[in-house]
């Protein structure tokens, strides 16, 4: 069976690729510390030796609209476009194209429906940044075959935080049933406390650094049970009106299991929102 | 109150480079011809089948038309395509982040809850 060589939870910063790549007087004085820790995180992948990169995201109104709007949503094509127009104006995002793992994907969604959960799926996606961040930051040759699933963070009703913890360990079992000898890296984007649209936004910090805290600490330390104790999705309107986005992180924590302390755990204080990575080894800690 | 029309016009013309142009430079003809054309437009099938119901209220017309995101967000647009589609329009008229921050500094007298942007 396929063996997890790593689960990895991330923030998915749209301003990353501009400040990496800005020269000059163009580079914000934060890059280079940005950089050396992104650079640092993006070790903790290549040093598990990932065959193919399962990639959970969130679309941001791209291809996927209210008038059809899936929760949870599996891609399965053997190649998937992705960024658009509107992240290419507003982030500088270059336009990528990355090949899927077609037979993974058929796995997840046949055996997921089988465990309960009612998976859409998309056979055309093009996909955004959500998924694209994490493959600039962390594999930024694009060359793994990725399968990306999509949850709904985005437009209520939304699914509850609970569920999202049910469907990380569901497909960390599903991966670990692939009939097969590759080795698959988990890798989930989100996000801390952060406004969008709202009074709140693009501050001196996220827009409440003590959520932020106590969200790395749950993290970091794989309290599944103490987050879920403290995140309702009317909780989650508190530290910031797009805080929804930190339900993919406790997806990831289902992933990476109760009570299993990440391997490599870093933050970054920017403005507007709070940077944080992590990586966990399911088969150890790798030299 | 219609949420999801709101939406719909922030969503259709933030994606279209040409319509993000059109809704700066003419904001009242564009609501209009958008309301006319594109409000009953079914997003993912062919012209010929199109919804009967769709329409702004007078406040919504006005809200779009005045470009005014305030109100916008407290009509419970979501604030994520409004943020997106203003940006597109407005950063180039101003220094780094200076939109941005104006844009949440002119919300400053809202308070918790935030109105329900569900559809």
């Amino acid at each position: 069976m396929a063996t997890v060589c790593a689960v990895i939870a991330s923030t998915h910063h749209p301003f990353y690729y501009r400040a990496s790549t800005s020269t000059g007087a163009d580079r914000p004085p934060f890059a280079d510390e940005w950089v050396a820790k992104i650079e640092a995180f993006r070790e903790t992948l290549t040093r598990a030796r990932p065959d193919v990169l399962v990639m959970v995201g969130s679309d941001h109104f791209h291809q996927l609209w209210l008038d059809n709007m899936p929760q949870f949503l599996v891609g399965k094509a053997p190649y998937f476009d992705a960024n658009w127009y509107n992240e290419e104006r507003e982030f500088g995002l270059p336009r990528m194209r990355l090949e899927g793992e077609v037979d993974l994907s058929a796995h997840i969604l046949r055996h997921g429906l089988d465990a309960g959960f009612d998976l859409a799926f998309s056979n055309e996606l093009r996909i955004d940044h959500s998924i694209t961040c994490p493959i600039i930051t962390l594999r930024p040759e694009a060359d793994l075959p990725i399968v990306p699933i999509y949850t709904n963070i985005f437009a209520p009703p939304l699914p509850q935080p609970r569920r999202f913890v049910e469907l990380g360990r569901t497909i960390r079992r599903l991966v670990e049933s692939w009939p097969g000898d590759q080795r698959v890296a988990i890798i989930g984007t989100g996000h801390l406390s952060l406004e969008l649209g709202g009074p709140r936004q693009f501050g001196e910090h996220g827009p409440d650094p003590e959520f932020d805290r106590k969200a790395v600490d749950w993290i970091a330390s794989g309290d599944v049970d103490g987050c879920l104790g403290e995140v309702t999705l009317d909780s989650l309107h508190q530290p910031g009106n797009a805080t929804h986005g930190f339900m993919d992180f406790m997806l990831m924590m289902g992933a990476a299991g109760d009570g299993v302390k990440a391997d490599h755990v870093d933050s970054l204080d920017l403005f507007h929102t709070m940077e944080a990575y992590f990586t966990w080894y399911p088969e150890g800690a790798l030299s | 109150m219609s949420k999801y029309l709101l939406d719909k016009f922030l969503f259709t013309v933030d994606r279209d480079p040409g319509l993000v142009e059109r809704y700066r430079d003419d904001p009242a003809d564009t609501v209009a011809w958008w309301e006319e054309e594109m409000a009953n437009r079914l997003l993912n099938c062919v012209d010929a089948e199109q919804s009967t119901w769709l329409s702004f209220t007078a406040d919504e017309r006005r809200a779009l038309v005045e470009q005014d995101h305030v109100t916008l967000f407290e009509m419970g647009a979501h604030p994520f395509l409004t943020l997106t589609l203003f940006i597109a329009m407005f950063e180039r008229d101003h220094g780094p982040l200076e939109y941005q921050k104006a844009y949440g500094q002119a919300m400053e007298h809202l308070t918790l809850p935030y109105p329900d942007i569900a559809t």
